[in-house]
């Protein structure tokens, strides 16, 4: 008796079954699949449910390179089911990582394989072979006996070559001495579907086709009779795995400044003018989910860290790209990726994290971007187009050898506009009129060097911009950081006492006492160290925080801000 | 495995079984309740009886409100929650529609309470992309801990009622004064001092099955009962399709079978309340 149980790979869909953009409903031993190519012809193999409220995704909407549930618009990136929106909280990135269950997927011989439970290595059962896959033909009986009426069914004393579990290679009577092999997937405990591929050979391909339809069917109804005559087996149980305690109770999340993911660098290319690409990729599999804005920490052979921009669309998920300026006067962190690391080289990245999360509830997005800020910017007009949402995009740069990414660029349509060599008034006079009118539910986004970026929220401000819908990114802080006080910090949720003397960071004194807490820039401008203020007041240093956010005294960044009164109570 | 007696909080509770213009005069009808047959019907005296479709037959008690005709298996207390706006004289009280689902009832109650799935599945009626966001609202077990009670709820509709005319925040409250049943408000587009009600009275026809009843107390002067009627059979039917493709069916009330959001505090606190009050049917009980 065949253990169906035992890990092995089975036939779950024909490639045919996943036309362009189409969800397919399959099952294997019990466990519904949703299957879905996207639009980069990988083949998805999920678990046939939102893990959200239990929906099944093969209701939900293919966009091509996301799969979007039915009922509340969670999207789900190829390769990894990472959730990377949830409509509900526009706002927010989803900080947890929330991912639906997947399985295995290979396609071999016009037919998508897959396996629940452990899994071996995927092994061509036919290799070097190419046969024509035969219609399934699905069949109410278990499918060991189905297996079995197969094997009946074989002319008299001809071979058969098992293909186990469920499988094997005969000459069906009937069949002309036509040899085919069978995998009877097994659906369910009393439910099967034949699937056969057929050696290829001579005669009218239709008749033969024909004549397997006609053997095949009528081995079906004789199946399918003896199942009506014998008691129905126990259907089997799906298996519905429970969430992670994390993602039941809510919490964020902490990544903390750690290099969790080794890339291999795969590509570099010069994208412009003193800008250099790399294309950063998975070692084995696919990398983490990212979302639009996301940027990961790079740590360097010379030790430095620092961070850079995803640029990629969603659900790409092989490779990161990012883009470096080459910037000869800084510490040295450009010039060692640029000069140093080459192609094949090893590097430790961090996880991706969003302090710059795209909201797609905006009835317009507005992306503004100066030179090499571009990038984040870059990763959200991919975002925004797939989706078919109404976007500009402005990249602003000293001539077109400067731009970085001309062609992807291109093939994001009309939302795009390129100003070039524009001097200071030319720039302040374009952007008042791009930003003049806020209008309803729009949103603008804007990355670029900081003397742009202030110019922009002034203007922005001018026009009657609301605050919460003006987001920004800086490259880094530029303010001199002022680390001559001393104070003492109260940790409300760890109850514990510390100072923090001149020369030192709240996050330094943090790390002291054993406190892990999440950083990535740790100069005040990418947010990632953001930390309630319970009480008294914070010297803010940072370029992170909104005018208003930086008056509540609710909130700081404890990598560079300080304190105003001798105490501050955290929320830590 | 026989199953498992049920719980008090559903035993001892009335249930719907029928609207009451649908209760056949001095003939009788059918249905199913807790997957048991029920019988009931309206006598030449005009008095409506009820009973459990066994041999031999046994009486049950019977209550009529809300426009629907109430019985119970157990010792129900003397009245129903109260919807006290349905005897307010210049509303329009409807009978909606009785409607099969399978789904199990709490299901459909969690579906009752969600205003993230709007743009979704009632796009351009109840809600449209790009305006997602759910916003915070507060959820509270009051009355004693016998009701769930979410307040502050807004969200955007395109058009909210058969009376709206364009897009506006919509206000809503909803109890949850029963494991199966719960009553809306929401803020009329023709009266801004009082709100619309309606609710959902689910009949567990068995654990992963349901009879949805659904009623309107009004203050649209306006449309007539068909209107009405066909407006909230849209919506429901909307719906539908998208709870009978849940699954499980039965409501987990683990923590770690789903994973929630904020916009779901209602559904958390609804899940919590049920296990509080030991509900066992139609639901799938947190492991020991």
């Amino acid at each position: 008796m065949t253990n169906l149980r035992a890990p092995a790979w089975h036939p779950v869909a024909s490639s045919e079954d996943l036309p362009f953009r189409h969800v397919f409903h399959g099952q294997l031993l019990g466990q519904e699949l949703a299957i879905w190519r996207a639009d980069d012809g990988n083949v998805n193999v999920w678990e046939n449910r939102c893990l959200h409220r239990g929906v099944r995704l093969s209701i939900g909407i293919n966009e091509g390179a996301e799969l979007k549930c039915q009922y509340h618009g969670w999207r789900y990136a190829n390769r990894s089911a990472g959730c990377t929106y949830i409509p509900a909280h526009p706002a927010d990135a989803p900080a947890r990582r929330i991912a639906n269950r997947t399985y295995p997927a290979v396609e071999r011989h016009g037919l998508v394989w897959s396996a629940v439970g452990e899994t071996p290595a995927f092994e061509d059962p036919l290799p070097d072979l190419d046969w024509l896959p035969l219609r399934p033909l699905p069949v109410d009986a278990p499918p060991e006996a189905v297996l079995g009426a197969l094997l009946d069914a074989r002319q008299a004393d001809t071979p058969v070559d098992a293909l186990p579990p469920l499988g094997a290679t005969l000459i069906l009577d009937g069949a002309e001495g036509r040899r085919a092999a069978f995998f009877v997937q097994p659906v369910d405990s009393a439910r099967s579907v034949i699937r056969g591929l057929l050696e290829p050979g001579a005669g009218d391909p239709l008749g033969v086709l024909q004549r397997f339809n006609r053997i095949l069917s009528a081995l079906r109804d004789r199946v399918e009779a003896a199942a009506l005559a014998a008691p129905a087996p126990v259907p089997m149980t799906p298996v519905y795995e429970p969430v992670s305690v994390e993602l039941a109770t809510m919490p964020d999340i902490t990544i903390g400044r750690r290099a969790t993911l080794r890339v291999a660098v795969a590509a570099k290319t010069d994208l412009a003018e003193g800008i250099v690409g790399f294309e950063l990729a998975a070692l084995a599999g696919h990398l983490p989910t990212f979302q639009p804005g996301a940027h990961i920490d790079v740590h360097l052979p010379n030790g430095l860290v620092r961070q850079y921009s995803i640029t990629n669309g969603p659900g790409e998920l092989l490779h990161y790209d990012i883009a470096v300026k080459r910037e000869p006067a800084s510490a040295g962190g450009s010039l060692a990726l640029c000069d140093t690391v080459r192609v094949g080289d090893v590097l430790a990245i961090s996880e991706p994290r969003n302090n710059f999360p795209l909201r797609r509830d905006a009835t317009h997005t507005l992306l503004l971007a100066g030179g090499i800020g571009i990038t984040p910017l870059l990763s959200m007009a991919k975002a925004l187009h797939r989706s078919g949402l109404s976007f500009g995009l402005h990249a602003f740069a000293r001539s077109p050898r400067h731009l970085p990414y001309n062609e992807p660029l291109a093939a994001l349509g009309e939302g795009v506009a390129t100003h070039f060599g524009l001097d200071p008034a030319g720039t302040e006079r374009l952007l008042a009129e791009l930003l003049q009118s806020p209008g309803f539910a729009r949103h603008l986004y804007v990355c670029g060097p900081a003397p742009m970026l202030e110019l922009t929220r002034r203007l922005a401000e001018a026009a009657g911009w609301p605050e919460e819908a003006v987001h920004f990114e800086y490259f880094r802080n530029d303010r001199v950081i002022e680390k001559g006080t001393s104070f003492t910090i109260e940790l409300a949720r760890s109850a514990l006492t510390l100072g923090v003397p001149a020369g030192k960071s709240i996050l330094e004194v943090l790390r002291d006492n054993g406190i892990e807490a999440p950083s990535s820039c740790e100069q005040g401008a990418c947010g990632t160290c953001l930390t309630t203020v319970l009480d008294g007041i914070p010297d803010h240093q940072d370029v992170y925080l909104h005018g208003s956010e930086r008056q509540s005294n609710r909130c700081m960044l404890t990598c560079v801000s300080r304190a105003r009164t001798p105490r501050l109570v955290l929320d830590i | 495995m026989p199953p498992a007696p049920l719980a008090p909080a559903l035993l001892d509770q009335w249930h719907p079984i029928s609207a009451l213009e649908a209760v056949p005069q001095r003939r009788s009808a059918g249905t199913l309740l807790f997957g048991e047959r029920v019988g009931y019907g309206r006598g030449p005296d005009g008095g409506v009886a009820v009973w459990r479709q066994a041999a031999p037959e046994v009486p049950l008690p019977a209550l009529e409100r809300y426009g629907y005709l109430w019985t119970s298996f157990g010792r129900p207390p003397d009245d129903l929650f109260a919807v006290p706006e349905y005897a307010e004289p210049d509303r329009v009280n409807v009978c909606a529609g009785s409607i099969g689902v399978n789904v199990s009832a709490p299901r459909a109650i969690e579906n009752f309470l969600d205003m993230g799935h709007f743009p979704y599945v009632h796009t351009d009626i109840l809600g449209a992309e790009p305006h997602t966001e759910v916003k915070d609202y507060d959820v509270a077990i009051s009355n004693d801990g016998n009701e769930v009670l979410a307040t502050r709820c807004r969200f955007w509709q395109p058009q909210a009622a058969l009376t709206a005319t364009e897009g506006l925040e919509v206000e809503y409250v909803y109890r949850v004064p029963h494991p199966y049943c719960s009553v809306l408000y929401k803020s009329s587009p023709t009266d801004v001092a009082r709100m619309d009600v309606i609710a959902i009275f689910c009949q567990p026809t068995g654990e992963e099955t349901v009879r949805a009843h659904l009623m309107l107390s009004m203050l649209d002067q306006e449309n007539s009962l068909p209107a009405l009627r066909r407006f909230q059979q849209m919506i429901f039917g909307q719906d539908r399709p998208i709870l009978e493709n849940q699954y499980p069916k039965r409501l987990p009330l683990d923590p770690r079978a789903e994973t929630p959001i904020r916009a779901d505090k209602s559904a958390i606190v609804y899940r919590r309340w049920l296990s509080t009050h030991g509900v066992n049917y139609g639901v799938i009980p947190q492991a020991a």
